[in-house]
């Protein structure tokens, strides 16, 4: 039992079953997920449709909304709410091809630079301080931009740059894994490098990888919604959160829930990531605790 | 001490030579540079005159001999849309970002710091579980929506604010507050986690059995210990702020770097974007040096461990 | 009057799994200059106990019950500042782990100072002069330059040197060591304990010391008190716990001890393992282990009783 913390306020908390952020998180997470996968059939419209009639029309509870338009129509008569639901297909699909992307570069890196050490190591790390000292956006603008901007350039610029998270996460995971006696048996017994890492280092850093996956992926969304915003993110008619801010931008003064309610689902996802992250940081490696 | 600042000389510089590899790479990315440097209609004439006249024939590792020799002397070329040397132009944008990006730190600091103390210091608190819910938003919001409702809110509904541009004390107020608000969120919770870390520790217990006052113990015992971790997180942040500037000023319509290089990547002003990336590069890795060197004076053991090895 | 009463005293921390009840029922006291051990195994409540006395036992941990009188004031109805102004100045405290116990960013000659300013308030000069002065009671060489090192640049011992230097700089009457040589190689050990000893008599100040080992009580005490999970079992003059232990827990303490007269014989150790602190199971929290134990020891809690002149028992078997 240890005796510190002696500074701070006693207040008894019942302790949880079920932590509430982490249901919450879950919950709305299968909410978006489960919307984005089922857009076709959930949408009222589609998302491409203008019906110049019924341009700018506000949200079915304001005077001059509509009904069958719950969250409004921009200025080319297309349905919000049809647009949101595609939109989050985009999102989330890109997130998560990136997220993965990013994983498998980082991994794989980090893994070498950890395992191996010495001059291997030296240079990747170098490498991620070159990568960490270019302000990402920059990075991504330039890239996307000498490509063409496109669905597969985003998710490649996006996974390349963003690999650094998982490098670092799993070379220390490695370094502390590496020392330990268990990993000294298996190469007493003569196993190979590559069967070592696969077998024993890579399980136990599993975990770590996780946490940072998920975190990651509230990232991407972000990032990829601001290529859209900049314009050299996914092109229309395909319509994305970001782009669909852009639009809005223009509409500020005017037709305000052009611009609220893509931000809105953003936010909502992101926050729905990040509290699935937490928790499963919380549970899984306390270590990683910001 | 001296070996440590050498040693983190040579490592930045290294790190800077990377990045004009990257800088110098953009270009090339496609093979082809003439691609991106002429319009698409361009006769295959002048496509060869450009090949010459930049010396793309020539091979790669030469190219970037060339590159990185003008670089250093701040050679970047003339930017293409505007007519004048990158560097200068860069130059004359800088303050306004740099403007910027310190008044949304300095915000982010002055409001999450406290926070992030004081809801370490009352635990489960009130105050605790709105910095958290304050937290949770903050890290999820995305600094060009907060923008928008900034502008939507303050701007155009309650007409405090102007909506754009650099005019005045009061047009910096919107953008550094979105701006600053994703930092907000990181540095408080840092600020939260380290602070309780700190008052968790044998040495605090040691001062207070010593009878030493509760303020003196929190405010000077336990931040100073607390503040080392925080000091590297402003560096980190500044960084990711330039980054967030490129957007904020582009909503905000701020005079920028950020918003010159927006720009510049639309009107295809290559040698342009090579300078922004490089100077911003080069800014963030003086800056983190700068917080490094400053770490040390902070924890006396870094040098000794480094040293020792 | 004894300098320090304890009477009763009861702290527990409630926890998701239970209430543990780490002190349950302490009694006892010390004299001015008089150095009490008190012994037991690791979770046995000793640590605990020294930080009720100081008042600072960690969340969600709280004294529930009794009395803590230093010369005759309670200390558990003083108010935040006055129990301030108790530590350091009237009671001192040194702790086992030097290296954590010591603030990483602040020269120790700081935080000795700190120490004395904290009660004496004056000036920074006279405090870092005073500082000085006791890194050289407690023999530290070249006190004037030591004083402006960091903790992580002193070896093992100094730092412990140091930490009892800025526990006794404001002039304390009674010094708690919980397990002050634990954390460090026996032949320091032996010359930590040589200082206590020394400053002890100088100043003539009473000493709790909190230790798992014997052969530290036999150096440096004047009595004994053993506890064990949360209460204490026997209490005794230093001589006649050696002489004749009373309790069953206390010979098997002993009989764990290497002894030349065994030589060659298997070491012997207690059966089972100390008790769960949340039971609250009637009897004597021994019983399991006792190789005494009758059938009352398991429904009855036994009293602490004077069983010979001085010495005092919580059993009613052992005695015959």
């Amino acid at each position: 039992m240890s005796v510190t913390a002696t500074m701070l306020p006693v207040v008894a908390r019942p302790r949880r079953r079920v932590s509430f952020r982490a249901a919450f998180g879950l919950g709305a997470l299968l909410l978006i997920g489960g919307s984005a996968v089922l857009a076709p059939q959930l949408a009222p419209w589609d998302p491409a449709r203008q019906m110049l009639t019924k341009r700018l029309r506000p949200p079915m509870w304001q005077a001059h909304g509509l009904r069958e338009h719950p969250l409004g129509t921009d200025h080319l008569g297309r349905d919000i709410l049809s647009r949101i639901l595609h939109g989050g297909r985009i999102s989330l699909g890109v997130g998560l091809t990136a997220v993965t992307l990013s994983a498998l570069i980082g991994v794989t890196l980090g893994l070498l630079a950890g395992f191996f050490g010495g001059r291997a190591d030296a240079l990747i790390m170098r490498i991620v301080d070159v990568f960490l000292a270019i302000p990402y956006i920059l990075l991504a603008m330039g890239v996307v931009f000498a490509l063409g901007p496109s669905l597969l350039n985003v998710i490649l610029v996006m996974g390349a740059t963003r690999w650094v998270q998982f490098a670092r996460i799993v070379r220390a995971d490695v370094l502390s894994i590496r020392e330990r006696e268990f990993v000294a048996g298996a190469r007493a017994r003569g196993n190979r490098p590559l069967r070592l890492l696969l077998r024993h280092v890579l399980p136990n850093a599993l975990t770590p990888i996780i946490v940072v996956a998920t975190l990651e992926l509230a990232f991407m969304i972000i990032y990829e919604s601001a290529l859209s915003f900049l314009g050299l993110g996914v092109q229309p008619p395909t319509p994305t959160w970001g782009w669909m801010l852009a639009d809005g931008r223009n509409y500020v003064a005017t037709a305000w829930w052009l611009a609220t309610f893509p931000g809105l689902a953003i936010m909502l996802t992101v926050l729905a990531v990040n509290l699935l992250g937490d928790w499963l940081r919380d549970t899984l490696d306390p270590r990683l605790k910001v | 001490m001296v070996g440590y600042v050498g040693r983190r000389l040579l490592q930045s510089l290294g790190v800077l030579l990377g990045v004009s590899v990257i800088v110098f790479g953009l270009l090339h990315l496609t093979g082809d540079p003439t691609r991106l440097l002429l319009p698409l209609e361009a006769r295959e004439e002048d496509v060869r005159q450009l090949r010459a006249l930049l010396g793309l024939d020539d091979p790669l590792w030469a190219q970037y001999g060339r590159f990185l020799a003008r670089a250093v002397r701040g050679d970047f070329g003339l930017s293409f849309k505007h007519q004048v040397p990158a560097l200068a132009l860069i130059f004359q944008t800088l303050p306004a970002t740099l403007q910027l990006t310190a008044a949304g730190l300095g915000l982010a600091l002055v409001v999450a710091v406290p926070a992030g103390i004081l809801s370490a210091l009352k635990r489960n608190s009130l105050l605790d579980a709105l910095c958290s819910v304050g937290v949770l938003l903050g890290q999820a919001m995305p600094v060009y929506w907060l923008g928008l409702l900034l502008i939507m809110v303050f701007a155009v509904g309650l007409g405090w604010f102007p909506a754009a541009g650099r005019d005045g004390w009061t047009s910096i107020v919107l953008p550094a507050t979105a701006l600053g608000a994703f930092s907000m969120a990181r540095i408080a919770r840092m600020a939260r986690s380290g602070m309780l870390e700190v008052l968790a520790q044998d040495y605090v217990r040691t001062a207070r059995a010593a009878g030493i006052r509760t303020f003196v113990v929190t405010y000077k015992y336990a931040l100073k210990n607390a503040a080392i971790p925080l000091v590297t997180i402003i560096g980190l942040e500044f960084g990711i702020l330039l980054g967030g500037a490129v957007i904020t000023e582009t909503i905000f319509a701020w005079p920028g770097v950020g918003r010159l290089a927006v720009d510049a990547i639309f009107s295809r002003d290559y040698p342009l974007v090579q300078a922004i990336v490089a100077v911003l590069a080069t800014l963030f890795v003086v800056i983190n040096l700068v917080i490094d060197l400053v770490y040390t004076y902070l924890d006396p053991r870094i040098v000794y461990v480094r040293s020792a090895r | 009057m004894a300098l320090l009463s304890v009477e009763g005293l009861r702290t527990q921390f409630a926890t998701g799994a239970g209430t543990v009840r780490a002190v349950d029922g302490v009694s006892f006291a010390i004299e001015r200059g008089e150095v009490l051990g008190l012994v037991g195994e690791s979770g046995c409540g000793k640590s605990v106990t020294s930080l009720s006395i100081m008042r600072l036992v960690p969340p969600p941990g709280q004294i529930v019950a009794g009395r803590i009188r230093l010369e005759g004031e309670d200390l558990l109805d003083k108010d935040a500042e006055a129990m301030r102004r108790v530590r350091g100045a009237r009671i001192a405290m040194v702790f086992q782990e030097p290296m954590t116990s010591l603030n990483p960013v602040f020269t120790i000659g700081d935080q000795i100072a700190a120490a004395v300013l904290a009660h004496e308030g004056g000036r920074r000069r006279a405090a870092w002069d005073r500082a000085v002065e006791m890194l050289d009671q407690v023999q530290v060489p070249s006190p004037g330059e030591r004083a402006r090192d960091y903790p992580h640049q002193l070896s093992g011992g100094l730092r412990q040197r140091a930490m009892i230097a800025l526990a006794l700089a404001p002039g304390p009457q009674l010094l708690i060591a919980d397990e002050p040589t634990t954390a460090l190689d026996v032949t320091i050990q032996a010359q930590i304990l040589d200082l206590l000893r020394r400053l002890q008599a100088e100043r003539g100040m009473a000493v709790l010391l909190i230790t798992h080992d014997l052969g530290v009580v036999a150096e440096l005490c004047h009595r004994v008190a053993i506890i064990y999970a949360g209460r204490i079992v026997e209490m005794a003059p230093v001589a006649r716990i050696f002489e004749e232990p009373l309790h069953p827990y206390t010979r098997g303490l002993l009989r764990c001890l290497p002894h030349p007269s065994r030589f060659g014989q298997p070491l012997s150790s207690i059966e089972g393992a100390p008790p769960d602190l949340r039971g609250a199971d009637a009897g004597c929290p021994f019983a399991p282990r006792c190789p005494l134990a009758i059938e009352s020891c398991r429904r009855h809690e036994p009293a602490l009783a004077e069983r010979r002149p001085g010495h005092f028992v919580a059993c009613p078997v052992a005695v015959v």
